[in-house]
């Protein structure tokens, strides 16, 4: 009764709800990103790439202020190499904490926040927004193409229709995915061939911003390797045990409980 | 202790007898394991273990996670992230805390329907019913408060919305919302006492959990059929129950470890999944979010709560009647509170004398659609409010006080039940047959 009762609650659920409000967010394309699903891994060139663009570009006006040099070393994601990150973390100047004085990075330090252009950090913003919500609001679809935060990314990214309006003595931008449809980030922020990519893939507008949206999925959570290998042996012991419990249950049982009758 | 006849604890060794003497503790561990338990008992009856699998989680991974959490609204955020990046395990730890959440609550909610369909809250367990309802009570509020501890943009507007509730009492609302809050506003007064009560309530509810334990030892557990335990004698009883240690120790360990396969996949694979993006966005007291919604557990009575608008002719009746006190917004915060205190008035509501929907024809539908409304609410909860929603929330709203109030009483006068079997053994036996012969051991 209880199992009847469950999945008539479900399909009723399913097939039954009727009008419900149009989704107001943008255009989100779906991705597949060499992350996703329970094997996914990094591609440590694209990240590298991605890298790439935001050194070169993004972080003109944004910071990034939760992520430590250090992790771009981390086995799983960017894997540069030690002496490699020590180089790059010099090209940043930090304030000391203990001093209080500029000095160059060390990849113990954080990158820079940077709130001049009042644009957003981007430590975690690959997990603060949301690419896929349907269908109705039931986040039904992110069981298949995951929360979408990279997506929206590369859709926002690639989305801007060139038109611009002003509003209270700002310039807006329009923006296929973007909430509202009008940002303030200038659409000509990252235009093709903005950056020369050192293996010689061609810096194309989707080509960019495809990287920069899995760099920045790894800055949001630099260990997500570990979080997924984790997972991984949890879900196989636990299969396991479950199997081992199941025959363990069975036999105890036998010694009651006969077949079930009809 | 009253309860059905078994074997009791016998100190053998000397040590063991010596300490019977001093402190029995070992025939309370005994007595508990060995409990005789009816052996009909079905899968739904395997939640308590898991809930109290939970609630050992949710200790262990919090203290570890105050070790590095820092209750400042200039640091909050940033510790979480801290955790994430830089403590071993930190990853983990975190995603099982936020996750075991929602594992916690689910298994409530089907431990709660499960008592509420086999009538388990029925007399001899209604001190049982009341004090599970306390702590499912203490649970919303520790979870609500452990959410503000991240101080992402839904940690800071759901707090302000929630506390904002207390300002629509008449009279004492806006000073007691400043008492709870520490200030005018939600701001690190607010955060800190969160943190302390989130860690101080799970102690508050491990107790309770212990009595409740106590209580339902103490009366038997329900089963699918409703029929208590024969309690002639211990000959009588044996025929109708099996020890707790190992039937359903095994049984209840199996289903643990299938239900933690799916929960580590989840945490391993989309620990995202059930939480909500923006609070990956650090608090900030200016910018409010589009749409403030609170985690999935709390969303039936959420819109429970936004339910009852001034277009309500019953909240418009009552704003008359009473002089205006009780106005659209203070009506809502009761009808909240009301939603969870009807179920824990289930005991004196259901006026049926079977106790098992399993025999009662008429129940069987309205419970139901009583689940069915349990989802309708939670989607309604989860919506930008537009009229249809409205509408749709006001019925499903009603339908939970009319089942409680009304149908529930109707039913025990107005329905012809079935005939239950005379005993678990009967029942037991009309659905396996006997065992071929026992396992060569």
């Amino acid at each position: 009764m209880f199992r009847k009762i469950a999945i008539g609650t479900l399909s009723a659920l399913v097939l039954g709800l009727g009008p419900v409000q149009a989704n107001e967010a943008g255009h989100i394309e779906d991705i597949a990103f060499s992350f996703e699903g329970p094997f996914g891994k990094f591609d440590e060139h694209q990240l590298q790439r991605g890298l790439q663009v935001y050194t070169e570009v993004c972080s003109a006006c944004h910071g990034m202020k939760f992520l430590r040099f250090g992790s771009l070393s981390e086995p799983g994601g960017v894997n540069l190499t030690e002496d490699a990150v020590k180089a790059y973390a010099k090209g940043f100047t930090v304030v000391d904490a203990i001093t209080g004085e500029d000095r160059e990075a060390t990849p113990a330090d954080r990158f820079p926040a940077n709130t001049g252009a009042g644009a957003p950090d981007l430590s975690v913003m690959a997990k603060a927004r949301k690419g896929f919500s349907g269908p109705h609001g039931l986040v039904v679809n992110q069981l298949v193409n995951g929360i979408g935060g990279p997506e929206y990314i590369y859709s926002m990214l690639t989305g801007f229709t060139g038109e611009t309006k002003e509003q209270a003595g700002t310039v807006l931008y329009e923006n296929k995915a973007f909430p509202g449809g009008w940002m303030s980030m200038p659409n000509e922020a990252l235009a093709a061939d903005a950056v020369t990519y050192a293996d010689g893939t061609e810096a194309s507008l989707h080509q960019m911003s495809e990287d920069v949206a899995a760099f920045l999925m790894w800055a949001s959570e630099p260990r997500m390797m570990v979080r997924k290998e984790s997972g991984m042996k949890a879900v196989l012991i636990l299969g396991l045990l479950s199997v081992l419990l199941y025959l363990t249950n069975k036999r105890l049982w036998s010694r009651v409980k006969g077949k079930k009758l009809a | 202790m009253a309860g059905i006849p078994h074997d009791h604890y016998e100190p053998k060794s000397g040590f063991e007898k010596w300490l019977y003497a001093r402190l029995p503790i070992v025939g309370l561990l005994h007595s508990t394991l060995t409990i005789p338990t009816p052996k009909n008992l079905n899968w739904m009856w395997i939640w308590g273990i898991v809930l109290t699998f939970c609630l050992g989680l949710q200790i262990v991974t919090g203290i570890v996670l105050a070790m590095h959490y820092t209750p400042h609204v200039d640091l909050a955020f940033a510790s979480v992230e801290h955790i994430m990046r830089d403590v071993n395990g930190g990853v983990m730890l975190r995603y099982l805390h936020a996750n075991g959440a929602s594992l916690f609550f689910f298994a409530v909610y089907m431990h709660i329907f499960r008592g509420l369909y086999y009538g388990s809250y029925k007399s001899p367990r209604e001190v049982t019913w009341v004090i599970g309802m306390v702590i499912y009570f203490l649970m919303v509020a520790t979870a609500f408060m452990g959410y503000v501890l991240p101080w992402g943009q839904m940690s800071f507007w759901g707090a302000t919305v929630i506390t904002g509730l207390f300002s629509a009492i008449p009279g004492v609302g806006g000073a007691l919302q400043e008492w709870l809050l520490g200030g005018f506003a939600v701001g690190n007064a607010t955060l800190n006492r969160f943190f302390s009560l989130h860690y101080l309530l799970p102690f508050v509810i491990a107790g309770l959990v212990g009595l409740h334990i106590w209580a339902f030892h103490t009366t038997g557990n329900n089963n699918p059929t409703g029929v208590e335990v024969r309690r002639g004698s211990k000959e009588e009883a044996e025929k109708d129950t099996l020890p707790f240690w190992p039937y359903f120790v095994i049984k209840d360990l199996f289903a643990l470890a299938v239900i933690l396969t799916v929960f580590f996949a989840i945490v391993g694979f989309m620990p995202n999944f059930l939480g909500e993006p923006d609070n990956y966005i650090q608090a900030d007291a200016m910018k409010t979010p589009s749409h403030i919604v609170p985690e999935w557990y709390l969303l039936p009575f959420y819109a429970i709560l936004r339910s009852f608008d001034n277009t309500v002719w019953a909240v418009q009746l009552v704003q008359f009647l009473t002089f205006g006190i009780v106005d659209a917004r203070l009506f809502g915060v009761l009808a909240m509170g009301a939603a969870i205190l009807v179920m824990g008035l289930a005991p004196w509501l259901d006026t049926s004398s079977v106790r098992s929907g399993r025999y009662r024809p008429m129940f069987k539908a309205w419970f139901a659609v009583l689940c069915l409304d349990f989802v309708v609410l939670a989607w309604v909860g989860s919506q930008l409010p537009t009229p249809f929603t409205s509408w749709v929330g006001l019925i499903a709203s009603t339908y939970w006080f009319a089942y409680f109030l009304v149908i529930l009483p109707l039913l025990g006068v107005l329905e012809k039940p079935t005939l239950a079997p005379a005993t678990i053994e009967e029942d037991f036996k009309s659905h396996y047959a006997d065992p071929i012969s026992g396992p060569a051991e």
